[in-house]
């Protein structure tokens, strides 16, 4: 792992020494395609004439002529100060002929310089080297710990609290007869903290089945309504009990925020369920349902990746899953090579960030020009 | 139950009345409490007044009538700073809950000014799919708004005429009460540089001050707060300014909720350790 | 092949995708392009599916009588009313469209969010405890920028914003950043766990 780390920090200075800069034109004028494109684009530098300081100084005139035209036409005049320009509209393979002007109030232009380019789309956006070197390394690290996983190696996850507690919350309300409340978020079935969430649900109905626990699982959208019963249902029938499954207890309320929240707020106060789960995405109804489940008197669970909506989790909530402890969840529970060596993956991904942000740091601190020199390293520009 | 515990287990209706009347009385005798403005409202009122007459400005109207109390305020303030300055205004929607809201205000402040639609403005309306769409008017505006909100092609519109993809757009302003600000910054200013502002509700403003910080954001406008303090700066005092008495008061009552329930904690904490020695 | 399908079609898209954001060559940015629309194309169309699945399951609620039956009603009338209105109408600003929303909708909604004012009093007073250190220096940050966040700069001076604008500044910043990166390696963990189909819970099913 060492090894890899090595590489890849070994990678990125490579990306940064293969990131196209401005070039300083040692000729008058210089033109060039323009780099990382799709193509149809000529980049034209200049060196400043000299004349720019005198008065009746009026700007530059780019003009341009393809192969076998005679006359030069003019494509744009660029104010003072402006040493560049980029030519949009020359068509890929036709080599032209560039030729910069000083334009004064007296006299005629005075040619600066001419020089030829023929444009081109690139095959490879060399801005975004250092983009690639992030996404292959960390695809290779999550895809390594999934093999080692799988070949059956010990994987060390911390104790996440939240997670620990499901079982318990579950025992709970098994012992007090009462209902579990199951929220899934309030986003449709794209969203990543959705996902998470089903995985959890997927868990949690697999011991609500065993323990005969009855489940409410109100949804906010149909089709992760229609994801979630089938999850359901598919844990009841892995538990051998495909009878015990309530077709109502997954249903959808409505997709409007207030009025979902105000569906399972009367839920909550008619049903009182002894333990909710709050896993997905939230907004701004989280306290609501969180103070509302308080108020009854449930122990609650959250989980979400919505930062603006953990603080109201963790005061109304007994335990709060932050981030991407709810997309650990789906390794935490079930313990599954192929998660547990994707959540590891992760970890290193995150500790290779560190190390960047201490190297950056101590660079920072040793010299102004060597810390931004690698800030510049993770940089990724505009298209 | 001693005073003090019967004090902790309050019943919050009590809490819920003490809220609305410190709501209701400062709205019906306001104390016109002085704002100060702060470094974020400020970028991007700078941002706007560093614009050159004539540059277009996009206004993007992420919310839906539960955040209009916050959002509304500094949508109009916006708005009304553009039109000052002459900057052409192009307003889109990317939450399906903000046609109505957005309609209403460009159509309001618009008539206030004297705005020419078309020319001073113009409403592209709602288009689902909140990245593609960024990510679409970074290629041509037409990809997803081949027509406005009336189903006027966008050719036929004057100001639509100069504006072909985010390369003519001098400024975006997004208003959200959701997350569409981190697309904005993950596709129109990561992906082709577009310089961006947003305007958010008070309790999601904490989270963007990582983008402020690495310059991704140029300013910040956050709650009702943000919305005073923007209306300050432009001269016009309205909703935001006005909302800012009962805000004060209510958060004062909640910070003096806090420190009565810490003291009644605290003397509720020191009998129990009495009985149990 | 109910399963194959649209989990080849999931890894085929995905690399298909991740590659192209490194291609800047116009053919690529033609597929760029033509991706966008069909994008914004499917999800005009996944709404309308939206729609016609909720209409569907407000219909079946009432023809079966199922729990809060007469709320179905509610639901199918507003659908109705919208959409009559907004066809017959038009969706100006005087239209009946938009008086619906400006008279009915909006205080509706606004008047739900603004419950909020009122959970957040009750539940700052029931669990801002200064029980722990961290609890404490929670409470004192969540005061600090209470009070930072309203004009009170003329009676306690400029001290008290300058605080609160600090706390966001640097410690809120550092924090958020730090979550930030983390949900954000989360996001592309669990990305690439469904375009190599890994993670098929979205299929519906279990794993």
């Amino acid at each position: 792992m060492k090894k890899l780390t090595g590489i890849f920090i070994a990678l990125s200075l490579a990306a940064a020494a293969t990131a196209a800069a401005p070039e300083e034109p040692s000729l008058p004028v210089a033109a060039r395609d323009g780099p990382n494109d799709a193509g149809g684009a000529v980049e034209i530098f200049w060196l400043a004439s000299p004349l720019e300081k005198e008065e009746g100084f009026k700007g530059y005139e780019v003009q341009r002529r393809a192969e076998g035209e005679e006359v030069f036409a003019t494509i744009a005049e660029i104010p003072p100060g402006e040493v560049v320009h980029q030519d949009q509209e020359a068509e890929d393979g036709v080599p032209y002929e560039y030729r910069v002007r000083v334009l004064t109030s007296e006299g005629a232009p005075v040619v600066l310089g001419v020089s030829k380019a023929t444009a081109s789309g690139q095959w490879f956006n060399t801005a975004r080297t250092n983009a690639l070197v992030g996404v292959v390394f960390t695809s290779f690290v999550i895809i390594f710990f999934i093999f080692r996983a799988r070949g059956g190696a010990e994987l060390f996850v911390r104790k996440i609290a939240g997670l620990d507690a499901v079982d318990d919350a579950i025992g709970r309300a098994t012992e007090m007869g009462k209902p579990i409340l199951f929220v899934s978020g309030l986003a449709d079935a794209s969203e990543i903290s959705t996902i998470a969430a089903m995985t959890i649900l997927g868990k949690v109905a697999r011991k609500t089945a065993e323990y005969e626990t009855p489940l409410i699982v109100p949804c906010y959208d149909p089709i992760v309504m229609m994801v979630e019963k089938e999850i359901v249902r598919q844990a009841y029938t892995e538990m051998g009990k495909p009878d015990a499954f309530d077709e109502d207890s997954v249903f959808f309320v409505t997709q409007s925020q207030f009025g979902y929240v105000a569906a399972v707020d009367g839920i909550m106060l008619r049903e009182k369920p002894a333990t909710n789960f709050y896993m997905g995405a939230f907004f701004a109804e989280s306290l609501i349902l969180a103070e509302t489940g308080a108020e009854t008197g449930a122990i609650q669970i959250a989980g979400t990746d919505r930062v603006t909506q953990l603080p109201f989790f963790i005061t109304a909530c007994d335990y709060t899953l932050m981030g991407e402890e709810l997309y650990a969840a789906t390794a935490y529970l079930g313990r599954d090579p192929l998660f547990l060596g994707s959540l590891k993956g992760q970890d290193w991904a995150k500790a290779v960030i560190m190390l960047a942000l201490v190297v950056g740091t101590i660079f920072l601190i040793i010299s102004t020009d060597l810390g931004i020199w690698f800030a510049k390293l993770f940089e990724t520009s505009a298209s | 139950m001693n005073f003090y515990e019967k004090f902790l287990h309050i019943d919050r209706r009590y809490i819920f009345i003490f809220v609305a009347l410190r709501v209701i009385i400062p709205l019906v005798w306001p104390l016109g409490l002085a704002v100060t403005t702060s470094p974020p409202v400020e970028n991007v009122y700078n941002a706007v007044e560093e614009l050159a007459p004539g540059t277009p400005v996009l206004v993007s109207v992420d919310y839906d009538p539960s955040t209009q109390p916050e959002l509304s305020p500094m949508t109009i303030a916006v708005l009304r700073h553009c039109f000052a300055r002459d900057l052409p205004v192009i307003i889109t929607v990317l939450h399906p809950g903000g046609p109505g809201l957005a309609l209403e205000i460009s159509d309001r402040i618009s008539k206030e000014v004297g705005a020419v639609y078309g020319e001073d403005y113009v409403f592209l309306g709602y288009k689902v799919g909140s990245s593609a769409v960024i990510l679409s008017i970074g290629q041509d505006f037409h990809v997803s708004f081949p027509a406005d909100y009336f189903n006027t092609p966008i050719d036929e519109i004057p100001l639509m005429k100069k504006v072909k993809n985010y390369n003519d757009i001098g400024l975006v302003i997004t208003m959200s009460g959701s997350t569409y600000p981190d697309a904005w910054v993950a596709f129109a200013h990561e992906r082709y540089g577009q310089k961006l502002a947003a305007g958010v509700t008070a309790v999601m403003a904490a989270d963007y001050y990582p983008y402020l910080q690495t310059g991704q954001l140029v300013g910040l406008i956050g709650g009702l707060k943000g919305a005073a303090e923007y209306e300050k700066l432009i001269n016009r005092p309205d909703d935001g300014l006005k909302g800012m008495d009962a805000q004060t008061i209510v958060h004062l009552f909640v910070v003096l909720m806090i420190l009565l329930g810490n003291i009644a904690f605290l003397f509720v904490q020191r009998a129990k350790k009495r009985e149990a020695a | 092949m109910r399963r194959e399908l649209p989990l080849a079609i999931c890894f085929i898209m995905g690399i298909i995708m991740t590659v192209q954001f490194f291609i800047p060559h116009r053919h690529s940015q033609w597929l760029f392009d033509n991706m966008l629309k069909w994008l914004i194309i499917v999800l005009t169309f996944a709404m309308i599916l939206g729609i016609g699945n909720l209409v569907k399951l407000h219909i079946q609620k009432v023809q079966h009588r199922r729990r809060d039956w007469l709320y179905s009603i509610v639901a199918l009338f507003g659908i109705s009313a919208s959409l009559i209105t907004g066809f017959g109408w038009g969706i100006e600003a005087d239209s009946p469209f938009m008086v619906l929303f400006n008279y009915v909708q909006i205080p509706m909604q606004a008047t739900m969010f603004s419950l909020l004012a009122f959970y957040i009093a009750s539940a700052a007073f029931r669990t801002f405890r200064a029980r722990t250190v961290e609890a404490t220096l929670l409470l004192v940050a969540a005061v600090i920028v209470m009070l930072g966040r309203v004009p009170l700069e003329g009676i306690v001076g400029r001290w008290l914003p300058d605080l609160a604008e600090w706390i966001l500044d640097y410690p809120n910043m550092a924090a958020k950043r730090g979550i930030m990166i983390g949900i954000g390696l989360g996001a592309i963990s669990t990305a690439l766990k469904i375009i190599l189909g890994i993670e098929r819970s979205w299929l519906g099913g279990g794993d």
